[in-house]
């Protein structure tokens, strides 16, 4: 038996004083994966954090494990390389909406795709806070901000969409308000083999207050979240008697009891259906918001891969060392 | 059949249309004269278009071998037989004839519609324009035509076979025998039986033509190189490189990681590497330049041998992250197979621009080594030394190539992995004594640990570094002490590589000084001088950054000092920055071309004649 050492969730942090502003989600978002980390018994020195540019990008200094605070948009590279160097770690990307969805674009979207073991945070809160208050690719259309006094014209990406559409194989949504769901994504993420999106909606209280308020108040968020979980149905509100079921292409919310709706009219959440049309839908419903994991699509990891096609060619190759290489072929020798 | 063995060394070049196979022709050539024990240096010179318009100047491929007994420190100036398949070849070679050279041209080819195509007025075969060459009109692709005709391929198939007639006119020439090539094809044509034979038959046939023509010079055998006893094979530069870097991640027992994004003239060395994975490389073809040493930077963290490979443009989209591994002090190899510059430039063609890039490309105060290699075979020597730099004393290292050595070739002594010295990571061990950034007294190296290590855990980043913590730190005097000591640290690399050295020690007139891969033609240039008894030196620079310790005393010693580079200057700048008591000259060259003896030779003459 190992009789490994369970950390508690303080002792993965370090003991850097964090800096964020009072009261700033990013708090919710560090206690819930030292906390998960702690719950899934990682030891500390097998974790990894990287993060690019931003305020969230700041959360590897305040993990005691190892951590890489890199450049803006760049972190899926460096953690790809951490990973694909020594797959035994645990590798995490702490990004924000402009780290992943701007500068960063391309290196999210192709992450995704390879599928690397990776999982990534996506502190969402709509808004560039480091430099103190742009709008973002996530800020909605006609958001006025420092840097769009007269409304943005432009339209906002949408994370899931996005990251469905890189052929994304897990992709979760959570609110910084919640820590319980936070953890329990996390953990799911983390146990996921392949490249893991949690899509976190953080708020900024600094430059973009309560810009996820209608999900995450108290008053209203019964009616505005539905809590995915797979295998059971997609029943919210107050008192869980809403649902969604499918009309013809589009999800429509319906209430039970009503025009003779039962249960059974109701969808039933499959997390793990390869075909993403339906995942998709949830991914862009605006309301209510889904939350939870989305989609978790099992797969060959792009590490795994790698090391699968090393060690066939380890096999196959006639060349057993460097001199067998360097001595093949057409070579000619002088006296 | 008539022999003469006293031919030193000969230059042949092999020009076609780009779908002409003139690079294979070449190559092949290349392999049967490297085994003969010949001394050579190859330069293979394409278009940059994959398929430039068929029949163009623009269309031309062209390789270039030189190849003899002694003498051969470059492919050469100008060649003393050109093969010419079609008149495009002859127009973009019609400007660098040789006096009285040997000229095969594929007379089929000649057309009136083609000789309009490559530029020519009227066809210059019928007037007097090449009177003073000796120009072999040869039926290539009607002999390749009807030599195979009975093995019922499709046309194109047949046409393609006719670089073979080509070669086999150029074996009979120099007297080298066939079976190397004839192997060649059996083996790469196992399934197609029928594509092998047509190939053969080909190459056979022109063999006999040259045989049966009276109008060939006779048949020239070229002894074989006296060279140091050893084992030897052909290579290119890339070539060399990919191996290099397979050789220093085995001395430095770490895993070899290649992170790069594909871009001409340094994708041979990705195509190379991807080969050995049965050596446990690891490969990695990212999304953009950007992804490419970013995840060399990650493995490098995570305690890989990390390398990234690119070209001009690329390095200019690397050097945010270049920054970030001088901040976080990783060790890491950067190769730059440069090409023509600026923006795209000239992709296909050879320059040394990139230095000042190398040297400066960055933001802040951001100092790191940078090295280059001087022959295709000096790459495998410099990528170890790049690589060990690297990771004994903790910082990125810049390695310059160029492509006219990444695609030439020469001869290589095959060095075994027990006759390389051992490379020395700089890896944590005393948890007690470390921080992340406690340093090495000797070489200012802070140490290397890799992550999955219990007890070490630590953070680090591109936001300055206090001290010995690592820790994040905005302090101003902090910032100038570690700028001082990144600087420090790489200027201290200065202890750890050969002194520089001087070839033609007694002279004082006049000093060459060269960098990187025109090292052959210098060097080639310099000795024709001295044997001739003019008072020349010449010396070379390998490392660039920081310089060999006795750089001032070597330029003492000299009247004048010449810098021969193919950019504007750039080298002589980085000189006369360092040592302003001495004047440097300059002969610069930038036409995406290699320098040429002769026009050396002229320059140092005057620079000796001049009062
Ligand atoms: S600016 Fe906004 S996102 Fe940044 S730390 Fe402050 S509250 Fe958090």
């Amino acid at each position: 038996m190992e009789d490994a050492v369970t950390l508690k969730p303080k002792e993965y942090a370090s003991t850097q004083e964090v800096k964020w502003c009072p009261g700033c989600g990013d708090y919710a978002v560090l206690k819930a994966v030292q906390m998960a980390l702690s719950q899934l018994n990682i030891p500390k020195e097998k974790v990894t954090f990287v993060s690019g540019i931003g305020c969230s990008s700041r959360f590897p200094y305040y993990m005691g494990s190892y951590g890489f605070h890199s450049i803006h948009g760049r972190a899926p590279g460096i953690a790809t390389g951490v990973k694909i160097a020594n797959p035994d770690l645990s590798v995490w990307i702490a990004s924000g909406d402009g780290d992943s969805l701007a500068i960063g674009g391309n290196h999210f979207i192709h992450a995704i795709r390879r599928n690397i073991d990776i999982n990534l945070l996506l502190f969402n809160n709509q808004i560039y806070g480091l430099t103190k208050g742009q709008y973002s690719p996530t800020s909605e259309l006609g958001k006025v901000t420092k840097s769009s006094p007269h409304g943005t014209v432009e339209e906002p990406f949408s994370p899931g969409e996005l990251s469905i559409g890189s052929r994304s194989r897990f992709f979760a949504r959570v609110v910084d308000t919640d820590v319980k769901m936070m953890i329990e994504v996390m953990k799911e993420a983390e146990q996921h083999r392949g490249f893991s999106v949690i899509e976190i909606l953080q708020n900024c209280l600094i430059f973009n207050d309560k810009t996820h308020a209608e999900v995450t108040n108290k008053e209203t968020k019964a009616d505005n979240q539905l809590l995915l979980e797979h295998g059971k149905p997609m029943l919210f509100g107050a008192d869980n008697n809403k649902g969604l079921r499918l009309n013809g292409l589009d999800l429509e919310v319906v209430t039970l009891g009503e025009n003779g709706i039962s249960e059974e009219d109701i969808l039933v959440h499959d997390a793990e259906n390869p075909n993403p049309s339906l995942q998709f839908m949830l991914s862009n419903l605006k309301s209510p918001l889904a939350l939870g994991v989305i989609r978790k699509v099992k797969d060959t990891t792009y590490d795994q891969a790698l090391h699968d096609q090393r060690e066939e060619e380890k096999q196959k190759s006639k060349f057993k060392s460097l001199d067998d290489l360097y001595l093949s072929g057409n070579t000619f020798t002088v006296n | 059949m008539e022999t003469k063995t006293d031919v030193e060394s000969v230059i042949i070049k092999f020009a076609g249309d780009s779908g002409d196979g003139m690079q294979l022709a070449g190559s092949l050539f290349t392999s049967t004269t490297a085994n003969i024990g010949n001394q050579l240096a190859t330069f293979p010179d394409f278009p940059s278009e994959i398929r430039a318009p068929h029949g163009t100047v623009a269309g031309v491929s062209g390789f270039q071998i030189h190849f003899g007994t002694s003498g051969v420190y470059s492919p050469g100036d100008e060649p003393d037989v050109l093969i010419a398949m079609n008149p495009a070849a002859l127009k973009a070679n019609w400007t660098h004839l040789k006096p009285a050279c040997t000229i095969i041209v594929d007379v089929d080819s000649f057309s009136p519609k083609a000789i309009a195509k490559a530029g020519f007025e009227g066809n210059p075969l019928e007037d007097d324009s090449l009177a003073d060459y000796k120009v072999i009109e040869a039926p290539i692709t009607s002999l390749t035509k009807s030599s195979i005709a009975d093995l019922g391929l499709d046309n194109k198939s047949v046409v393609r076979c006719k670089n073979m007639f080509a070669l086999g006119m150029v074996f009979w020439l120099y007297n080298e025998p066939l079976e190397q090539t004839i192997n060649f094809f059996n083996k790469k044509f196992s399934s197609k039986p029928l594509i092998a034979e047509a190939n053969i038959t080909v190459m056979k046939t022109g063999h006999n033509f040259a045989e049966t023509i009276e109008a060939l010079p006779s048949s020239t055998t070229i002894a074989p190189a006296k060279k140091a006893p050893g084992t030897y094979r052909n290579m290119t530069g890339n070539q060399a490189t990919a191996w290099g870097l397979l050789a220093a991640a085995k001395k430095a027992n770490r895993d070899l990681f290649l992170g790069t994004y594909p871009i001409t003239p340094a994708t041979d060395i990705l195509h190379e590497l991807t080969k050995h994975k049965w050596s446990g490389v690891k490969i990695f073809q990212a999304e953009d330049e950007i992804a490419g040493i970013c995840s060399a930077i990650g493995a490098s963290f995570a305690g890989d041998l990390a390398v990234t490979t690119t070209s001009g443009p690329g390095m200019a989209l690397k050097t945010e992250a270049i920054g970030l591994a001088i901040m976080t002090e990783l060790p890491l190899v950067i190769v730059n197979v440069q090409r023509g510059g600026p923006s795209t430039g000239l992709p296909t063609k050879t320059e040394q621009s990139d230095l000042n890039q190398a040297l400066f490309g960055r933001n802040g105060d951001s100092p790191l080594v940078v090295l280059s290699a001087s022959t295709p075979s000096s790459c495998f020597e410099m990528a170890i030394e790049a690589s060990r730099i690297a990771v004994e004393h903790m910082t990125p290292v810049i390695l310059l190539t160029e492509s006219y050595i990444a695609n030439g070739s020469e001869p290589w002594k095959v060095k075994l992995i027990d006759e390389l010295e051992e490379i020395h990571p700089n890896t944590a061990d005393d948890l007690e004594s470390w921080s992340p950034y406690s340093r090495d007294e000797k070489t200012l190296a802070r140490k290397w640990v890799i992550p999955g290590t219990p007890g070490f855990e630590h953070r680090i980043g591109g936001l300055e570094k206090e001290d010995v913590t690592g820790n994040v730190s905005y302090l101003p005097e902090n910032h100038a002490n570690m700028i001082q000591l990144r600087d420090d640290k790489v200027a201290k690399v200065v202890d750890d590589i050969p002194l520089q050295r001087v070839k033609g020690e007694k002279a004082n007139r006049l000093l060459v000084v060269g960098w990187g891969g025109q090292f052959g033609i210098l060097f080639g240039a310099v000795s024709g001088l001295q044997k001739e008894g003019k008072d020349i030196a010449f010396t070379h620079f390998n490392y660039l950054h920081p310089l060999p310790k006795n750089t001032r005393e070597v330029f003492s010693n000299h009247d004048r000092i010449v810098v021969c580079e193919l950019n504007n200057g750039q080298f002589a700048d980085h000189l006369q920055s360092q040592f302003p008591e001495f004047k440097f000259e300059r002969y610069n060259k930038i036409q995406g071309l290699p320098f040429k003896i002769k026009e050396l030779q002229k320059k140092f003459n005057e620079l000796l004649e001049e009062k």
